[in-house]
């Protein structure tokens, strides 16, 4: 126990003393982005691991929390502080909105709407001008400012994400490990059952969903921020993808595995800058392969030894073929 | 100017009919989604392009050509990327479907750039004009093509052998397994066929707008998948009906209500649709047992 409360402490030192070591903008601008994507990918695992909902337009969310940061810090006095909940809220708001009347639906329908969705945000991005600028984006988003201090360098950045990211952490480990947390999984695994025992599934799933869309908001209001200027480009599906391929990938209805993702997913593209223009086919090979080889994800759920009261669970019976063509040809 | 919309309306809505039956072919029978179908369409677009421009070839030939081999890279993608997936989560081949779509899109940029291709003028283009609705050869020849495609599936999946193979499949592995189908061999014809219809789409919207990139097959999947769902997935009527809606609600919204947002248009159709009749209009019921 010892020796890992030690590397603990040891891992959050020099975390916290990235800056210190990691003298180049470059290496810090990567560091922000892994704590940006760590938040986005945290948030939809709430809703696609936790409550096993598939969403397929967490860009959108992203988008919204970072429009409204940008409008408001553009045409208003308030304070960066003010607006960063303000953002996370009316993002958590849109969440809540959206996902009221399409959360009945199930598995790939609530994909596509989702996606529908997303496509729909990014379009009003696009063509409102009057408000969003359209397509030439809106520039010259103000930095925060605390104490009359001004956040300029990239290492201010780094410490501002560093926050976000274990308030984020904090709060989504707190909630996934609470009774709330197991009420999600009951609903995941079998909505009837979870009926049965009292567990409202649509209730349940909406928190999901409010709270993922909330805590993309807050990333959205710091990428805003951090930035400076966003423009729809920021905000397409192919960023939606990225998330959930970070979220499958580190293991879904897991913490630790959602960070882990946002980090091979971020810093894999940037080690393959050497291959140039076959960087991007070598990091859509990479998710086939790693897909392919660890379909469960780095750090998949099969961890999850013991049950609420701390009592050791039994191993779960590996699914048989059998049985999943079985189940298919049931539906 | 409303029966004119129709008709372009009917045209694209082919189209996407063509390209949302390798949708619902394969969720017929894997029940997943093969989120690199819009980007095999887009593949089977430059195939075409590349047979025409380089090797002079006529146009059927090349059409068969270009369908042969995307029909030959679904199939490969399928044994890949999709196969020794098929007993994971269900969310499991879809990342994996979206690693080849990114593979994909940046292996036709490498090779032919990023740049918007014209498509070779291999069809003569005339209007005629009647009533006030102007329809052109373009417009027929997507029309015919896809409606013999069309048939030609339908009999290909009740009359043939295969076909029944293909029908038992999709109601079960396991007992066509039982029945001694080869069901990995009946598999791979599924994706053979839908990118093969793919290709074929690919080559009409290449002649139809003139326009051939790499990036092309994100929007014309995403609206091939939605005119799946709105027919009901896993239903091959169901989507050639859904093509159809699709392409005349998008045409008449575009028209009357904003172009710009043509394609958010799409997706409200396909929200109000789901939360209406959540299978789509053609699907069937899904029972929840306990």
């Amino acid at each position: 126990m010892k020796s890992t409360r030690l590397l603990k402490i040891v891992a959050a030192l020099l975390i916290l003393a990235l800056p210190l070591w990691l003298r180049n903008e470059y290496m810090l601008h990567i560091a922000i982005s892994i704590g940006i994507y760590i938040m986005l990918a945290l948030s939809l695992n709430t809703i696609v691991g936790y409550a096993g909902q598939f969403a397929l337009g967490h860009a959108a969310f992203y988008g919204i929390g970072s429009y409204v940061t940008a409008l408001l810090l553009l045409n208003t006095d308030l304070s960066f502080w003010l607006v960063l909940p303000i953002a996370g809220l009316v993002t958590g708001l849109f969440g809540f909105i959206l996902g009221s009347p399409v959360i009945r639906l199930r598995g790939d329908y609530l994909g596509i709407v989702t996606l529908g969705f997303g496509e729909i945000i990014r379009l009003i991005f696009v063509n409102w001008v009057d408000v969003t600028r359209g397509p030439m984006g809106l520039p010259g988003i103000r930095s925060p400012e605390l104490f009359g201090y001004t956040f300029t360098s990239s290492a201010d950045f780094y410490y501002l994400v560093l926050v976000l990211v274990a308030i984020t952490v904090l709060v989504i480990y707190r909630v996934v490990h609470s009774g709330m947390g197991l009420s999600l999984l009951t609903v995941r695994e079998d909505e009837v059952v979870a009926e049965s025992i009292g567990i409202r599934p649509t209730k349940y799933k909406l928190i999901a969903f409010t709270m993922g869309a909330l805590f993309a908001g807050v990333a959205g209001a710091f990428y805003a921020t951090y930035i400076s200027f966003i423009s729809p480009d920021s905000f397409l599906y192919t960023d939606s993808v990225m998330i959930l391929a970070m979220v499958v990938l580190g293991g879904m209805a897991s913490v630790t595995g959602s960070i882990l993702g946002a980090i091979v997913l971020v810093v894999t593209p940037e080690l393959l800058r050497f291959a140039s223009d076959y960087r991007m086919m070598l990091v859509g090979l990479a998710i086939v392969l790693m897909m392919v080889f660890k379909p469960q994800g780095f750090w998949g759920e099969s961890r999850r030894k013991r049950n609420f009261y701390g009592k050791e669970l039994a191993d779960k019976p590996q699914k048989s073929a059998a049985a999943v063509s079985d189940s298919n040809s049931a539906t | 100017m409303l029966s004119q919309q129709i008709i372009n309306g009917i045209t694209i809505g082919a189209i996407y009919a063509l390209i949302a039956l390798g949708y619902t072919m394969v969720y017929g029978i894997l029940k997943i989604v093969n989120f690199a179908h819009g980007d095999i369409f887009m593949m089977g677009t430059f195939f075409g392009l590349f047979i025409l421009k380089y090797f002079n070839a006529p146009f059927f030939l090349a059409f068969i050509l270009s369908a042969l081999f995307t029909a030959l890279l679904g199939m490969v993608v399928e044994r890949l990327a999709y196969r020794p997936l098929r007993f994971t989560d269900r969310i499991v081949p879809l990342i994996s479907a979206m690693g080849v779509s990114i593979f994909l899109v940046n292996l036709a940029q490498l090779v032919w750039g990023t740049e918007t291709h014209p498509f070779p003028k291999v069809f003569p283009i005339k209007t005629y004009t009647f009533n006030g609705m102007t329809i052109s050869s373009i417009q027929i020849l997507i029309l015919v093509l896809s409606v013999i495609l069309m048939i030609g599936l339908h009999l290909f999946v009740t009359k043939t052998r295969i076909g029944t193979a293909m029908r038992a499949t999709s109601m079960s592995i396991t007992n066509a397994k039982l029945m001694g189908i080869n069901t990995n061999f009946i598999i791979a014809i599924t994706f053979a066929v839908g990118s093969a219809l793919a290709a074929a789409a690919g080559i009409l919207v290449g002649i139809y707008y003139d326009a051939v990139y790499p990036t092309m097959g994100y929007t014309a999947g995403l609206k091939a998948f939605t005119a799946a769902v709105l027919g009901g997935i896993g239903n091959i009527p169901g989507a050639m009906a859904g093509g159809l809606l699709l392409g005349i609600t998008e045409n008449l919204g575009a028209a009357y209500i904003s172009s710009q947002y043509r394609d958010a248009i799409a997706f409200i159709i396909l929200i109000v649709v789901l939360m209406v009749k959540p299978t789509g209009i053609f699907g069937k019921k899904e029972i929840n047992k306990v």
